[in-house]
């Protein structure tokens, strides 16, 4: 494989650039902190004609998720980015993108929602949207960003999948981080990136009608198709992922592991907080205490075989949440996890912290806390790590 | 169509046939039907263009009439016509 | 359907005698907004792609798996049609300038009720005007959130019963007065501002035609009578319609670069409002003070616009 240069830049502006080689046909983006960032590099990439993209300036998120299904169904690729308050706004109309199978990719700059504001960093904005129907990709570090954000239509618009891609990204911690990042050649992403074949098109050379109301008759099929596309999906995802890993030579998987051989303690976590994990294992390892750390890299379709398959041995799972679920009694990524070992015959002690909210630092330290009280569990926890009381 | 599976639902739900609606028969809605007395009808057209259902027309000697699938008996016709040429009338 | 032919003797010959919207929707009988509909399609062409809102019109046209549409159309939701429309409009933008699609002219149109167009659908509205896309919005409106049972809306008229503004021992109706629409469209320096009514189905068809050619954005605020929720007979659709006119009430008018033109004349003097009113059960309950009030107030707005179109001149004129 050719040395490629790397590129020092702002995670963000990477973020726009990848998109910017994709042939996007419509953006709509609507600033947020720290989103804004993408929508003003995409800007600035439109502006002196390195990509011929329609940018729609719209006026509210809520628009700007409705520019991209309109968009869309005239068979236009369409692009948007937005976080926390926006995603939330947006919320309405995610089920509606997937139930219409509208591949609308869109970049997630995780920041919390309000109450209270907070515009740092944690992943409450994209927990809400776990039943939208959209596939969910979480990236660690910014070469990871680009290669998923570069690889996202070719998964959305696929004949299998056809459905919308969100790619998060921490807000702050990643977005407005310099990395070095290898960005491929503009003709390899033109052979790597078809052209966007839609079921169906909004074009009076063949009208139909889309976003027909439904009654009982035909409404529980249509979401059952809707299930059957999510979880369908993976397929195609790890088929992609392995062609990028041929081309390319960096490595994707639904879920990632660290060190888990012989591990009795596994730490789960999702997104940027997987790589200061990997330093906390390699010190606890160095301390001694057997642990291991799976990453989850494909929120939804949850991947329950995979991780069922990296965590085998393991004698304590301690999963990182990085938002909560009031009233649940544990947060969303605990919730998920526990589910996958309900049928099974052994099941791992499992316990859960809940940190980094409001974008507070999660250091190596802290990892290094959390395995050792993990290794002491004895039975399910369920604790928010480094709050007082 | 209830036995449609959901294999069989076209991706994203949508529907493929322009004007698929002339399925269902509102005719069965009315309890007055509209009557045309030629001997009255000037040909303005005036019905066929105020109906809300679009189901009035000409036949080939220019003279007009409801298609009795689709009328909903509203009486607009009725109303509107210049020469009083149409009687609302009760279905039997 | 069949061709309308001697048609010709009576009006202009220019209608399009196809129909883009098709029998077996399930409106109601006599219902103006579909006829409203069904002009505005003939006005509009088959190059047509609508973004329809939730709303009447939506759902007595699209229960799936059939359609009364007859051209491509697309529902998202109720507050957003005109962004759809927005979204539309930018693909077929992009898509022709990257020649994935013939190069052909076809329209973007968003269609909402009152309520999609001058409560929940004002931001989308006015950001989709404000950016100046080449589209229409037209906004059929039956004065109340008809689809869901006759609430009022920022358009439900002075006086008038609604399920949310009903007259009782302490309360006369609905409390304020229509907000005014077409002007809020005017100050966004759009190309074309419209008012029509099915009742006048040729000065509609023009207006329809009109924007249709223009390019940048256009408004069409379209009267729908509604029997249902007005309570009214059916067949009293079109007279309501024109009374509407007679009266003062919903002047026919259009407004292009800032020059305000009435296109179908009311009667000198107007007719008075009560010839309007007593024909809908929604306004039954009215005492005659309040029908003063009415008609103080329906011959105020009157005067303001005829000074309008009097007094100001056409932006390329100053």
């Amino acid at each position: 494989m050719a040395k490629r240069k790397r590129i020092g830049m702002e995670v963000a502006l990477a973020a726009a650039e990848a998109v910017g080689m994709c042939n996007v046909d419509v953006a709509a983006v609507y600033p947020i902190t720290p989103q804004s960032h993408i929508a003003e590099h995409l800007s600035d990439l439109v502006a002196d004609g390195k990509t011929d993209t329609e940018y729609v300036t719209v006026e509210s998120e809520h628009t700007s998720m409705s520019v991209c299904i309109g968009a869309s169904a005239t068979g236009a690729r369409a692009y948007t980015a937005t976080c926390a308050q926006g995603l939330m706004l947006m919320h309405e109309l995610l089920p509606i993108a997937s139930a219409m199978r509208c591949p609308i990719v869109m970049s997630v700059a995780n920041r919390p929602v309000n109450a209270p504001l907070n515009i740092l960093s944690d992943h409450s904005d994209i927990m809400p949207q776990r039943d939208s129907g959209w596939i969910v990709i979480f990236s660690e570090n910014g070469q990871e960003v680009v290669d998923l954000t570069l690889m996202a239509y070719r998964i959305a618009e696929d004949k299998d999948v056809m459905l919308p891609v969100i790619i998060c990204i921490d807000g702050f911690i990643l977005t407005h981080m310099v990395e070095p990042m290898e960005f491929p050649d503009q003709k390899e992403i033109d052979k790597f990136l078809p052209d966007y074949k839609p079921y169906a098109t909004l074009h009076p050379d063949k009208p139909l009608t889309m976003g027909a109301f439904a009654m009982p008759d035909f409404f529980p099929q249509m979401m059952k198709a809707k299930d059957m596309a999510l979880l369908n999906s993976k397929k195609t995802i790890v088929k992609v992922w392995d062609e990028w890993e041929k081309k390319f030579g960096r490595r994707y998987r639904p879920v990632e592991t660290y060190r888990t051989e012989g591990a009795e303690v596994i730490l789960v976590t999702m997104g940027s907080m997987s790589e200061t994990a990997e330093l906390g294992v390699d010190e606890l390892r160095d301390k001694g205490v057997s642990v291991g750390l799976v990453k989850i890299r494909l929120w939804r379709p949850f991947p329950s075989d995979e991780l069922k398959a990296a965590v085998k041995g393991a004698r304590i799972l301690a999963v990182m949440d990085r938002a909560i679920s009031p009233g649940t009694g544990g947060g969303p990524v605990f919730t998920d996890v526990k589910a996958v070992f309900y049928g099974e015959d052994s099941r791992p002690i499992i316990v859960n912290y809940v940190m980094g909210l409001g974008g507070i630092d999660v250091t190596v330290g802290d990892f290094v806390k959390m395995g050792e009280k993990a290794a002491k569990a004895k039975k399910e926890e369920y604790e928010f790590y480094g709050v007082m009381g | 169509m209830a036995e449609a599976t959901w294999r069989d639902i076209f991706p994203g739900n949508v529907v493929l046939t322009p004007g698929s609606a002339k399925e269902y028969h509102t005719g069965g809605w009315r309890s007055l039907r509209p009557i045309w007395d030629n001997s009255k009808c000037i040909k303005c057209g005036i019905c066929y263009v105020y109906c809300p259902e679009g189901c009035v027309s000409q036949d080939k000697d220019g003279y007009f009439m409801a298609d009795l699938d689709y009328c909903k008996g509203c009486g607009i016709c009725a109303q509107e016509c210049w020469t009083g040429a149409i009687e609302m009338v009760e279905e039997g | 359907m069949s061709i309308v032919e001697n048609f010709d003797l009576y009006a202009p010959r220019l209608i399009d005698k196809g129909e883009h919207f098709s029998v077996g929707h399930t409106g109601c009988a006599g219902c103006g907004e579909a006829l409203a509909t069904r002009l505005v399609l003939k006005g509009l062409g088959k190059d047509t792609i609508v973004s329809n809102a939730t709303g009447c019109l939506e759902i007595i046209s699209s229960r799936y798996p059939t359609t009364a549409w007859e051209i491509p159309w697309i529902h998202v939701a109720f507050e957003n049609a005109a962004a759809v429309a927005a979204g539309v409009e930018a693909g077929l933008k992009a898509l022709r300038r990257k020649g994935r699609i013939p190069d052909r002219d076809v329209k973007s149109v968003s269609m909402a009720g009152d309520g999609g167009t001058a409560d929940i659908g004002l931001q989308a509205l006015s950001g989709a005007m404000e950016r100046g896309h080449d589209m229409i919005h037209v906004c059929f409106d039956n004065e109340a959130y008809m689809n869901t049972g006759i609430q009022r809306s920022s358009q439900t008229p002075f006086g008038a019963w609604s399920t949310t503004s009903p007259p009782g021992e302490v309360s006369f109706g609905q409390r304020t007065w229509k907000k005014n629409i077409p002007e809020i469209i005017v100050a966004h320096n759009v190309a074309y501002v419209a008012t029509a009514n099915p009742s006048y189905p040729l000065d509609l068809i023009r207006k329809v035609e009109k924007a249709r050619k223009l390019k940048g954005p256009s408004y069409i605020h379209c009267l729908s009578v509604c029997p249902t929720g007005w309570r009214m007979d059916s067949s009293l659709t079109i007279k309501v319609g024109r009374l509407a006119l007679e009266t003062g009430i919903f002047p026919l008018y259009e407004v292009e670069n800032g020059k305000y033109r009435i296109t179908v004349d009311m009667p000198k003097p107007l007719r008075p409002v009560e010839d309007y009113l007593k024909l809908q059960g929604r306004f039954r309950h009215l005492r005659p003070d309040k029908i003063e009030e009415i008609q103080a107030r329906v011959n105020l707005e009157h005067k303001k616009l005829m000074n309008k179109v009097e007094q100001l001149q056409s932006w390329s004129e100053l």
